[in-house]
This record gives structure tokens, C-alpha cells and sequence, in this order.
């Protein structure tokens, strides 16, 4: 396994190995010269803008997007204005920042998403120079203008432009810049000659890097690392200078002996790093410049551009791609050559054991005896991760696994997810998909990442195979993935709506957490309304399809689909928008359709706009619901004639609907009106408004008996009513003569016990006394009793054989009425023998 | 309880933990604007405050936020103000739409309060939506359907997946659909069961038993002085000085908690006993030591005394109704009702309900009588139908016109169809449900089709016990206590056939009769035994108390438990 260790280069301590990653599947004709290039971390897609400063119209520079491993993806004739810097966001969009400082953003397929502008004095000053950076806010963009003002915006999705304070002496572009994120802060630094100075929202301020010899010269190029923690300043005599961003503390500085400032400068750590270097490139050489004061030098053949990533450099240039990193710590102790580590031993041991040789067990015995088999094991895994051949990879596996075997209690969890990420990763870095990522950058990137990487380039079969592979829950897994490749398909103009419908379906089915809704309003946003409806009708949630389908215009349908649901403040909705939207007579023909929906506006109507319910009820012919409207209203009438006139439109719409019933009341309703109104007028008593009993009621309380009368015979009242109502009246006035001449006008057809009662009401027994006789004699006893005549009620009862009423009488007898008592028992006991 | 609850009856589960739930919830509402000082309850009045912001706290009723919005005309006066208008227990779209129609949306913040239920007691919770009735059975507008389905949902994600969901009516399918919705929708976390059935049943399906006069104790203290919330407000003569107190009426009032279910007859009885035991126990204290003193006067004097005033409270009140009642001929009420229910004496009834409301006696309860006859002879004739109309709206003014196209639109009172005798109109009934498509259209209004088939359920379900018998309401045999035995609760039969049954087989004619839309469903079938003897029944449309109370009687008999679940806890009028 020597040949491992052929590419590591000791630096210090430390090796730094050079892999080639990919041969680069482009064709460039022209190299990577004279073009602006941007390539994202992570194994992001690279982006080339050739000759960016051609001018003349005939022949425009060509933009050219590539994966990572130099797969065309998109290219297209740059047609807007000079472009100034190229960068990725986060989310693998293309930002082209123009020297008028207007910025346009492309997707990773080349067509324009939007763009927006770096303030307007911009466009004036022209941009001179511009970064695209990465914070835990997102990707921001800062430039430098012609008059010499930094310009910042941090979080590109939710632009807000900062215009820093001006820099004192500062002539066109600084020397060298950066743009440093830390303490929650985005600010510049930026050399003047020999001078260093920070720029932030309110000030700048000049600082010095500690410990920089002032005969060190001009700081020509700097550069921060991956995680804005670390500095590197490059001054004009070829001093390195290596420290904190902060400035306060010193790394080393290096002399490289170089005057012409590299082209590109970047650092290259990994995280525990031992060794963390600057890697410094010149057009022909490649400067590996440790902290140590080390270097190492690597001949360039060709122009290339550097990548800076969390754990290394990427080296893309025409032909190749390769990635220079540290090696790590852990595949040092297995390489390095006549290591005894642990890891190493193992490696042996199961390199011996597949040549069955005795010396497997040797080795093994070695481990065992320093009991370091669980970390032997745990070593080769942990370097398996870090390699980049599959070889190599399996040979760790193998043996980890094989170790494994001697160990009782060691879990495998790392062993297993380490071995599915590999193969996961291994997938990925295929040369057509072009992901270069390692494992320490999946771990920072994340799985979830990942998988929506692969759904942005549209590697929908992959991205389902690894989200089955590594067992996903579907609602975060295959759903989502399902989600963008539906909203995708449905994008695809050759194909019929159908087809794509029918597609859709099979492919997605009913996984959980896609929304068919949402895939609707995706093919309506591209304009396929009739797709849209089709992919809506395998909505399940009722409640879902409404809003898309009112944006539609399919009212009808979102109305139907709203009453479904059952939930009524979707119904109401679509009802607000129908009334908006339609006509009234169409409106109301829809609403006649849908019952549910119909009684809920009416109920709006009812409360807020009585008007329109009368059209409702119109509109349905509907005469009963509209008289009843009438009669409603006239209670909101003050006036008396309005009342009236509102009155008759009831009385005529009861016609209409044929309820005599209702139309002869009303109109009873209207004559008892004219008449307490009459009667107001003249007697002011007060009467209007009130039911016809109670009007009579008060007639009579009033002395008025004519009238009362009056409406007696016009109303054709049944006697029974008028004669309960004299009774009590004439009881309440204790007008006794009169309702003794009343009691004779002719026989009462409420009989003559309630004369007893009322009469007994106002404590008058000698009144009672006078109708007890003409009590029928079936209610004899109780008008007796009503009177407290115990006996005379105890004759009538004996009289009738009537075994309850006697029970009755005898409930009220007490004590004292011992001759009765036993008169009653005795009658008692005699009917009981019968 | 008085008659000695068995004593395998599973405990019932903790209800108060909603209104825990419900009042946290508020203040944090409230807490999130710092500068609420005062809350107001809703009037159709200005509000006098010096305050900058208002806040308000309503049901999501057009009405309400149109007195806000009208009353406080703020914008027009010139006058800033912040308005804040929670709704409880969930905004509705039209009472915003109200808002943004009047041009003050941008002025008002609103937020939700999602107080569903409120716990009356150990055993009943109420949803508090007295508009329910109406605005679902008479207007046809399901807005508060979804409703009842959340508070299931909440009952379901605190106390633990039912067992088995039964139900009847159109409203109940509808709730719980919108049950299992938001039980799909939302996370499912696996609980210990402490509901075992749940029972959902319309209003509509049983208009006989709130139109019945109550004569169990809980019952009659609400048909008299209104409890509201569990609470209820004794007047002047009650408290026999001249303030009103209001009392919670719930099983921590351990007087109530006896007397509540028993048929009034019983109640003197009991609550002299009580006073007999009172007196014994406050005779303790002669020829005690101090000691004994000492501890009798820390321990027992308080209970007694508290014991005493409710006592006496619940005797003033007992003598108030007896004085109300008895003066209006109550007795004769009860008998016509009776005869109404067995269907005997027809002609005497309708000129008992004539005298009834020719001499005035009360609008509500003639209405409750010509109710009741509508329903149990399937619809008034047409000519009795018209005279009897004419009385009312003589006795009471025509506005009651109204009224009348309201109970006709329910169903409650009607006029026979000429010609068509009981046989046509349930064939009919029945074709209506088998239709689908038709019934689907007319299912709004079916209201409007159905008619009662009271008789007939009565015969099949034996609603009406045999009157020769003499019926001891000192010891119930049945529901039909809650009636002085001349009727079991249709709505409870049907909820103690269906537990029994453990379905709706064997009930097909009745639900038949009750124009079907029947369901049963086994939600969950690792429920354990002890919970599943707790039922949940939910009454949508109301419920009065008297079928609480027969409820209660059931289970004491059974060994299961009950709780009640009601959109309102009230006898409703239209």
C-alpha cells in the first residue's frame, strides 16, 4: 500500500496530499484564460463568462454553466451589459453582478429568475469591483465603486442595501480587500498601500496586524478562510503575513520570495487542523505556505482556478480538478509508512488474513494485547470516510469489519452509516452527476441539503434511490423530492395535459405531504389552466383546491368544492368573491344551486344588508320568504303609513305565495292598526302597537267597553275570549253589578266557575256565592270548594258518587270538621260496596 | 348520589383541566398586548374609557362586531383608537369581511381565542353556543359544525382516542367528519384512553322531550330562574331579603348534588330529612367538652353551616317554584301533556291549549303545546291548525306570524297535507332517504320534509309506559321518572338501545322513522375495559336537563358512566 502515501507532501508535521478528482469533461478551447470564473464550494457547479469585456455587439461574450465535473448544463449568448464579478448563492443561483451595479440572478439552467440593483448612484460611478460571500445570513454581495464606495447587502433574498462610510484617502479601488463576518457583523477590510483599514456600518477604522514588520511593504492580496476566522496578508516584497482576522494574534510569517502578487490566494485548513496553510498561485507555480514557515511548491502547467472549502483546496484548471487537502490525522496514523498505530496494525491484520497468513493473528494479538482493538477499528472507519478512492475505502471497510469480529460490545451504528454514506457520496461524485463532496463537507452540508442539490439539478431518480436508501421518512424524503419533480413535470410543454396528469398521478400517488394543490398552482402559473384542474381533482382536501380555483376563474367549481368541505368560512369566501366578481342575476343563480351556501348569505344578509335579501327572494319568486320580509321590515317603520304601506306589500306577496291565512291576518294586522291609531288620536290611550287581546284589554281596563265591543264583532274574536277577557276585567275594576248583568246577558260559554274564581281572586265570597249555583255539576265541587264551602261541597260530591271528588273535599277538611269527615268516609265506604 | 351509585363505576376524567387550558391561553392573549386595562363585555353602547385600546372579547357574530364597529364610531368622531377584537373560539371570514366592508380592517387587530368547551361540572361540559340551534336547524347554515368537530378533537387529544363513536342525525355525521379530518391532519400521539364511547345525536332527532314540561329539580330551578353557565340567580323572593345571589348549581353544592335528579314530589321529603339530620348534627355540640368543642367548631361547624344556608336557599326556592306552578293549573298542564304523548283525548287537549292561550297564561308554553301536538299527531289539521294560529296571533299580535314560518320550517308545527295519511308520508320519508341524489339537494331543508313519526316510535321503542300501573317515583324503574312516568326520553332510549345493541342493528325501522343518516363506527379497539364504560354523549342542538338527569339514572343502573357534552345546556325556543 505504499503508493498511498505517494502523493503526500510533509509540510511541517503535517502531509498535504493532491487527488484528482475528475478529469474535466469540457472541451475548452481557450483554457480558463481570460474569463471570469466562479466555481461554488461544496462540489457546486461552476460558471464561465468568456472575454467578459468584449464590447462590439457582433460578438458577445458567451456565459457557460458546468457541474462540477465540467458537465455542460446551460450556455447562452451574454446579452445584457459588461459584467464585472460572477458568484453563487447558497442556493446554487448564479449572480451576475454588471458594471452598472445591477445584478441578475440565473438558475443553475439559465434562465433568468430576476434581478435588482446596487442603488442608483452606482450606475454612475460604475462598480470597479465586487465579492459574492457567504454568512449564516445567506450569500451577500459588496462592491467597490468608482467614486470609491463600498456598497453591501448581506442577505441577497432580503435586500437591504448599506452604504459604508467613506474611506479617507482612498483613490479608485484599495490594493486588496475582503469582506469579513463575524460578531454578527459585515465588514471590509481593505489596505491602502502599507495601511490596514476596517470598514463598518459607522466608521473605518485603520488597523495594524500584530507583529508585521513595518518594512514588510504594500499589502498587495489577502484572503480570510472558509470560516472567517483566519487572515493572510501578502505584501509587495513577498511577505506572508498568517493571524487571526481579528488581528490580534500572529500565526507566522513567511517570506516566499515572490514580488508579483499571486493571482489567487486561498486558505486551505481542515477542521482540527494541524498544519493550516496558504495556497498562493502564479502562473506557474502553486505555493503551499504552511504556518510553519514550510512550503511546498507544485509546478502549474496550465491556468487554473482555486476553490477555497472547508477542508481543502479545489484545483480546477482545463484538463483536471483536484482536490489539495491535509491529510487527515487519522489516515496519517494508518499510512504513514512504519506507523504501529492501531488503525495500521488492523489494516495488516486483515491484509495478512486474506492471504491466509498466520501473521493475521499476530497482528491482531498486538492490538489485543494493548487492548486497542475498538479503536483500531473505530480508526479504520473514521479514515474510510476520508478517502476519496473506493479501493481504498473498501480495504478500510473490510477491515474494520473484520476486526469487528472480535469485539462483543461494539456498536456498529458508525460502521453502518459511515458505510451508507459512502456509498451515497460515491454516488454522488460521479463524474455526470459532479458533486466532489467529502465526507466532512456532507456532514457540514447535511443530508437534507444534499437531496435538494440533487432535486435542483434534477436528479429526481437519484434522489429518491438515496432518500429509500437511507430510509427517510417519506414526508421529508421521497415526498419532497416528488413535490419538485411534479412542479417540474408539469413544466414540460411537449407533452399533452394528459399525459402529464396521468404521469403525475401514477408517480405520486397519494404520498404523504405532496400537495396536489401545489402542483396544480404550478402548472397554472405556467399557464396551463385546463392541467391545473385536472391535477386538482386528485386533491383530496376539499379545502385545498378553493383558492387555486377562484384565481382561476373557475368560480363554479370553487364554490361546489367549498360546500364539500364543509367548512363554511371557505364557502363564505368564495361567496365574497362571486359577489364581486358576477353580476348580480348571475350571482344569485349560482348561489339558488347551492343551498348551503345560498342560506349562509342570506344569513349575511339578514345582518348586514336587508336590501339585497329582498332582490334574493325576488329573484326565486319566492313570495312567502318575501312577505315575511315585509312583515319584518314594517317593524322598523316609524311612521304608521310607511308601517302600512309595507303591510300591503306583505299582504300582497301572501297572495302571491297563496297563504290566505297570513294575507287576512296581515291585513287584520293593518285594520287594528288604523284603528288604535284612531283611537290614539282621539282618546290618546296609547293603544298602537299592541296585539289585538291587549288592545282590548286596555279598551276595556279604560272604560272604553263600545269599542272594545266594536273590535269584538269586527274580528269576529270567539266569544270564550271576549268573555275570559270582560270577566277579568270587570273582576279588576271590582265592578261587581256589571259582571252580574254581564253573567245574565246569556249563558256563558266559559261556564261559571271562572266567575267564582275571579271573584274569589279579589276575596269577594259574597259575589262567589251568587254564580256557585250556576256551575255545572260536574265542576260543582271545586266552585264549592274555591269558596271554602267544605260542605256544600261535600254534598254536590256525595251527590255525584264521585269517589275522587270526595277525596278531594276531605284533603281540605282539618280536624275541626269531624261531622263531615265521617259523612264523607261513610259515602265512601257505601259506594265502594256497590 | 342518592340512590348509592354503584360502585365499579369507573371515575369519571378531569374536565377542569380544559378551562385550565382555555384561561392560560388568555393570558397569554392578553399578556401579548401589555397595555390591556380593561376588558368589556359587549354592549350595544359606547364604551366610556380614557384608553387608547380597546379590547374585546366576542363570539364571532356579524351582530357583535357590527355593535363594535357601530357603536364606537371613533373614526368618524376623529378619534384614534387601537381596537383589538378576540374571537372565541375561532374568527369567522364574514365577521372580518364586516370589518374591511366598513373600511376600519387596518384599525383592528383580531386574534383567536380557542376556548371550546366549558366544564359545568363533574360530568357536563358545555360548548356555550346558544345560536347553535338556530342557526344550524333553522337557517341551515353549518358554521358551527366544524366547531362541535374541534372540541371532539380537543376532547380527543386530552383524554386519549375513543373506542367507538356512534351517532344519528345529519349534523352529528357532519361533526364528526370534520372529527376524523383534524384528527388525520394533526399529529397522532398515542394516550391512555379515558373516554371509552362517544354518542352524537342532533336536536332534531328528538324535539319531543325539551318540549315536555320538566319536573325533575335541576330541571324545573332552569325552566323558573334560567341557569346560565351553571349558575343560576335567585331573586328576592328566594333569598327572602332584597338582593339576588347568584349560586353554582354543580355536585360541589352537596344539597343540589342530592336533590338535583329527584321528580319534584320527592324533593320536600328529602330536603326536611335533611333539615331533621342538620338539626341532629348541630345537637351534637350540647354536652360536649371544650375540647370536643374545640374541634367540632374547626372540623364540622363550617360544613355545617355552609350545609345550612344552602339548605335553607334550596327550600325557598323549592317553595317558589311550587307557588309558581301550582297557581297556572300545573297539574293540568302536566295531564294534557300527558294525554298529547299517549295520544288519548285529542279533542280535550286542543281546547285545553285554546283556553290556554285565550286567556294568556304564557306565550311559551302555549307555543310548547301546540308544539308538542304537531309532533305527536304528525301535524295539526288544517282547520284546527288555522283557529289555533288565529287565537295566538290574537292573543300575542301578528308579529308571531314569524314565529309560526319559523316552527313550520323546523318541523315543530305543522299542518297535515289533506289526504295523506301516515302510511303515504312515510313511504315517502323513506324514499327520500334512499334517493341520494334528491336527498343531497333537499338535505338542507329536509327539515321541511320530515315529518314525526312520533307514534310510530313510540309503539317500537316503548316510550309510553302502561298506565295502569301505579308508578312509585320514590324508587324510579326507569327513565320515565324524569316524566312522573308517563314518558321515557325518546333521545335516551335510543342512546341506551344503541349502547346495548353495540350498533344500530336491529334499529332499522327507527332509524327509518328517524329519517336515518346513522352511523357506527370502531375508532379504536385497544381501549381498556375501565374507560370503556365512560361514554361522552353530545347533544347538538342543546340539551335540557331532564334527559341529564335521566342519563344519570342509566348509569347509576348500568355501572357506566356519563358525561354529557351540549352545544347549550338549555330547553331552546325558536
Amino acid at each position: 500500500m505504499a503508493f498511498i502515501t505517494a502523493n503526500w507532501n510533509p509540510l511541517g508535521e503535517a502531509f498535504y496530499r493532491k487527488t484528482e478528482l475528475y478529469e474535466m469533461c469540457w472541451n475548452l478551447k481557450d483554457g480558463l484564460g481570460d474569463s471570469l470564473v466562479a466555481a461554488a464550494p461544496y462540489g457546486g457547479p461552476i460558471a464561465l463568462l468568456r472575454e467578459p469585456h468584449r464590447r462590439s455587439p457582433s460578438s458577445r461574450p458567451q456565459l457557460e454553466m458546468y457541474s462540477a465535473s465540467g458537465v455542460s448544463v446551460a450556455s447562452f449568448v451574454w446579452k445584457s451589459g459588461p459584467v464585472v464579478h460572477l458568484g453563487w448563492t447558497v442556493s446554487d443561483e448564479l449572480l451576475c453582478v454588471q458594471e452598472d451595479g445591477s445584478v441578475l440572478i440565473y438558475d443553475l439552467f439559465g434562465s433568468f429568475k430576476r434581478h435588482f440593483n446596487m442603488g442608483l448612484e452606482v450606475v454612475q460611478s460604475q462598480v470597479l469591483e465586487a465579492k459574492v460571500f457567504h454568512s449564516p445570513y445567506g450569500t451577500g454581495i459588496a462592491i467597490v465603486t468608482g467614486s470609491s464606495r463600498f456598497t453591501l447587502a448581506t442577505n441577497i433574498d432580503d435586500l437591504k442595501l448599506r452604504r459604508l462610510p467613506e474611506v479617507p484617502g482612498l483613490q479608485g479601488k484599495p490594493s486588496s480587500w475582503v469582506v469579513l463576518s463575524q460578531d454578527r457583523q459585515t465588514k471590509v477590510l481593505l489596505s491602502i498601500g502599507p495601511e490596514l483599514f476596517i470598514l463598518d456600518n459607522t466608521a473605518c477604522t485603520a488597523v495594524v496586524p500584530l507583529g508585521l514588520s513595518p518594512q514588510a511593504g504594500s499589502i498587495i492580496q489577502m484572503c480570510v478562510s472558509f470560516s472567517y476566522k483566519y487572515l493572510a496578508l501578502f505584501t509587495d516584497t513577498g511577505h506572508l503575513w498568517t493571524g487571526s482576522s481579528h488581528l490580534q494574534d500572529k500565526l507566522s510569517e513567511v517570506d516566499t520570495k515572490k514580488s508579483t502578487p499571486p493571482k489567487q490566494m486561498v486558505w486551505c485548513r481542515r477542521p482540527r487542523s494541524q498544519q493550516p496553510s496558504v495556497v498562493l498561485m502564479w502562473d506557474r507555480l502553486l505555493l503551499v505556505a504552511g504556518i510553519c514557515q514550510d512550503t511546498i511548491q507544485f509546478p502549474v502547467e496550465d491556468q487554473c482556478v482555486l476553490v477555497g472549502e472547508l477542508d481543502g483546496v479545489r484545483i480546477i484548471s482545463s484538463t483536471n480538478q483536484e482536490l489539495l487537502q491535509e491529510v487527515p490525522m487519522v489516515c496519517q496514523d494508518i499510512f504513514k509508512i512504519a506507523s504501529m498505530a492501531p488503525g495500521a496494525l488492523l489494516l495488516e491484520a486483515h491484509r495478512e488474513y486474506e492471504k491466509s497468513s498466520q501473521k493475521a493473528d499476530e497482528y491482531l494479538r498486538e492490538i489485543k494485547e494493548q487492548s486497542m482493538l475498538g479503536e483500531a477499528v473505530r480508526q479504520c472507519v473514521e479514515a474510510a470516510g476520508h478517502e476519496y478512492d473506493s479501493n481504498t475505502q473498501k480495504s478500510l471497510l473490510r477491515a474494520a469489519s473484520f476486526g469487528k469480529c472480535f469485539l462483543t460490545d461494539f456498536s456498529p451504528d458508525l460502521f453502518v452509516s459511515t458505510c451508507r454514506e459512502l456509498r451515497v457520496l460515491n454516488a454522488v461524485r460521479e463524474s455526470d452527476v459532479g458533486l466532489p463532496l467529502t465526507h466532512t463537507q456532507f456532514k457540514q452540508l447535511t443530508l437534507q441539503v444534499l437531496i435538494d442539490r440533487l432535486v435542483y439539478r434534477q436528479f429526481y431518480p437519484l434522489a429518491i434511490e438515496i432518500c429509500r436508501y437511507l430510509k427517510i421518512p417519506d414526508f421529508q424524503g421521497v415526498s419532497r423530492v416528488l413535490k419538485h419533480w411534479a412542479s417540474c413535470k408539469v413544466q414540460q410543454k411537449d407533452l399533452s395535459d394528459d399525459a402529464i396528469a396521468r404521469a403525475v398521478c401514477v408517480k405520486v400517488g397519494d404520498s404523504p405531504g405532496v400537495s396536489y394543490s401545489h402542483i396544480a398552482a404550478k402548472a397554472y402559473d405556467c399557464g396551463r389552466t385546463e392541467l391545473a384542474i385536472k391535477l386538482l381533482d386528485f386533491e383530496a382536501r376539499s379545502g385545498e383546491q378553493v383558492p387555486l380555483l377562484l384565481k382561476m376563474k373557475r368560480s363554479q367549481l370553487a364554490l361546489s368544492k367549498a360546500v364539500e368541505s364543509g367548512d363554511t368560512d371557505l364557502v363564505y369566501t368564495v361567496v365574497t368573491y362571486l359577489k364581486n366578481e358576477m353580476n348580480r342575476g348571475d350571482f344569485f343563480m349560482t348561489l339558488r344551486n347551492q343551498p348551503v351556501a345560498l342560506s349562509l348569505y342570506r344569513q349575511f344578509c339578514k345582518l348586514q344588508e336587508q336590501d339585497t335579501l329582498k332582490d334574493l327572494y325576488n329573484q326565486d319568486d319566492d313570495h312567502q320568504e318575501l312577505a315575511n320580509y315585509y312583515v319584518t321590515a314594517s317593524y322598523r317603520e316609524k311612521r304608521l303609513d310607511s308601517r302600512l304601506s309595507v303591510l300591503q306589500s306583505a299582504v300582497d306577496e301572501y297572495n302571491k305565495a297563496k297563504n290566505e291565512f297570513s294575507a287576512k291576518a296581515t291585513e287584520e294586522e293593518m285594520r287594528l292598526l288604523r284603528f288604535q291609531r284612531k283611537l290614539d288620536d282621539e282618546k290618546g290611550a296609547g293603544l298602537l302597537g299592541l296585539s289585538l287581546q291587549a288592545t282590548m284589554e286596555a279598551l276595556l281596563a279604560s272604560g272604553l267597553n263600545k269599542q272594545a265591543e266594536q273590535l269584538y264583532r269586527d274580528f269576529r274574536v270567539p266569544d270564550k275570549r271576549y268573555w275570559w277577557l270582560k270577566l277579568k276585567s270587570l273582576a279588576e275594576k271590582e265592578e261587581w253589578e256589571e259582571l252580574e248583568k254581564f253573567s245574565k246577558s246569556k249563558k256563558s260559554p266559559i261556564g261559571y266557575l271562572a266567575f267564582v274564581e275571579v271573584c274569589m281572586k279579589s276575596n269577594n265570597k259574597s259575589e262567589a256565592k251568587k254564580y256557585v249555583s250556576k256551575v255545572t255539576p260536574e265542576q260543582k265541587v271545586k266552585a264549592h270548594l274555591a269558596i271554602s264551602d267544605l260542605e256544600g261541597a261535600a254534598e254536590a260530591a256525595i251527590e255525584r258518587k264521585n269517589e275522587s271528588e270526595m277525596g278531594a273535599v276531605l284533603s281540605r277538611c282539618s280536624s275541626s270538621d269531624r261531622l263531615l269527615i265521617d259523612r264523607l268516609n261513610r259515602a265512601r265506604t257505601s259506594l265502594a260496596k256497590k | 348520589m342518592a340512590h348509592g351509585a354503584r360502585r365499579d363505576s369507573p371515575e369519571l376524567p378531569d374536565f377542569s383541566l380544559l378551562k385550565r387550558l382555555a384561561r392560560d391561553q388568555l393570558i397569554y392573549l392578553l399578556e401579548q398586548q401589555h397595555e390591556v386595562d380593561k376588558l368589556y363585555k359587549v354592549e350595544y353602547k359606547p364604551i366610556v374609557s380614557t384608553s387608547d385600546q380597546l379590547c374585546f372579547l366576542i363570539r364571532p357574530r356579524i351582530q357583535t362586531v357590527k355593535w363594535i364597529y357601530v357603536a364606537n364610531a371613533d373614526k368618524a368622531a376623529g378619534r384614534l383608537r387601537r381596537y383589538k377584537i378576540i374571537f372565541t373560539p375561532q374568527k369567522f371570514y364574514a365577521c372580518e369581511a364586516v370589518l374591511e366592508e366598513q373600511g376600519i380592517f387596518g384599525d383592528v387587530t383580531t386574534d383567536e381565542w380557542s376556548f371550546y368547551l366549558l366544564p359545568l361540572d363533574d360530568d357536563i361540559i358545555s360548548l356555550e353556543l346558544p345560536e347553535f340551534f338556530r342557526v344550524n336547524f333553522l337557517a341551515g347554515d353549518q358554521r358551527w359544525v366544524r366547531t362541535a368537530g374541534s372540541a371532539l378533537h380537543l376532547l380527543h387529544s386530552l383524554y386519549g382516542p375513543f373506542s367507538k363513536v356512534y351517532g344519528i342525525g345529519r349534523c352529528s355525521k357532519m361533526a364528526y367528519e370534520s372529527w376524523r379530518e383534524q384528527v388525520e391532519e394533526g399529529e397522532q400521539t398515542a394516550r391512555h384512553a379515558e373516554i371509552g364511547k362517544v354518542f352524537l345525536i342532533d336536536r332534531d332527532v328528538d324535539y319531543v322531550t325539551p318540549l315536555c314540561s320538566q319536573v325533575v329539580y335541576e330541571g324545573l330551578v332552569d325552566d323558573i330562574f334560567r341557569i346560565k353557565c351553571g349558575c343560576v340567580e335567585f331573586g328576592p323572593d328566594v333569598t327572602s331579603s332584597d338582593k339576588s345571589i347568584k349560586v353554582m348549581l354543580n355536585s360541589q353544592d352537596r344539597v343540589f348534588n342530592e336533590i338535583r335528579n329527584e321528580h319534584f314530589s320527592n324533593v320536600f321529603g328529602f330536603l326536611s330529612q335533611k333539615a331533621r339530620n342538620l338539626q341532629t348534627a348541630y345537637d351534637k355540640r350540647r354536652g360536649m367538652d371544650i375540647k370536643q368543642m374545640k374541634t367540632f367548631v374547626s372540623e364540622e361547624l363550617k360544613g355545617l353551616k355552609q350545609e345550612h344556608r344552602l339548605l335553607s336557599l334550596h327550600i325557598s326556592a323549592s317553595e317558589s317554584i311550587m307557588k309558581k306552578k301550582t297557581k297556572q293549573d300545573f297539574q293540568e298542564f302536566l295531564k294534557t301533556e300527558h294525554s298529547l304523548l299517549e295520544g288519548f283525548e285529542i279533542r280535550e287537549c286542543i281546547s285545553f291549549i285554546e283556553e290556554h292561550i285565550n286567556r294568556q297564561v304564557s306565550m311559551i308554553e302555549s307555543l310548547r303545546l301546540l308544539c308538542l301536538l304537531s309532533i305527536t299527531e304528525n301535524g295539526l289539521l288544517p282547520k284546527d291548525y288555522r283557529s289555533l294560529k288565529a287565537q295566538y296571533l290574537q292573543s300575542y299580535g301578528v308579529d308571531h306570524l314569524l314565529t309560526f314560518t319559523n316552527l313550520r320550517q323546523l318541523g315543530l308545527l305543522v299542518e297535515q297535507q289533506p289526504g295523506e295519511t301516515l302510511t303515504v308520508m312515510e313511504s315517502k320519508v323513506g324514499k327520500l332517504v334512499n334517493d341520494k341524489t334528491a336527498g343531497k339537494l333537499t338535505d338542507a331543508f329536509s327539515s321541511l320534509a320530515k315529518k314525526s313519526n312520533f307514534r310510530a316510535l313510540s309503539r317500537r321503542l316503548n316510550l309510553v309506559p302502561k298506565t295502569d300501573e301505579e308508578y312509585d317515583l320514590r324508587v324510579p324503574r326507569d327513565m320515565a321518572y324524569i316524566f312522573s312516568g308517563a314518558y321515557v326520553p325518546l333521545s335516551c332510549k335510543l342512546i341506551e338501545q344503541v349502547l346495548e345493541r353495540d350498533g344500530w342493528t336491529g334499529l332499522e325501522e327507527v332509524t327509518r322513522l328517524l329519517n336515518g343518516h346513522e352511523f357506527a363506527v370502531t375508532a379504536d379497539s385497544r381501549a381498556k375495559s375501565d374507560a370503556q364504560r365512560i361514554i361522552l354523549v353530545m347533544f347538538l342542538g342543546g340539551c335540557t336537563f331532564s334527559e341529564i338527569s335521566a342519563l344519570r339514572f342509566l348509569g347509576r343502573e348500568k355501572g357506566t358512566t356519563w358525561s354529557e357534552l351540549s352545544s347549550v345546556l338549555t330547553c331552546y325556543q325558536v
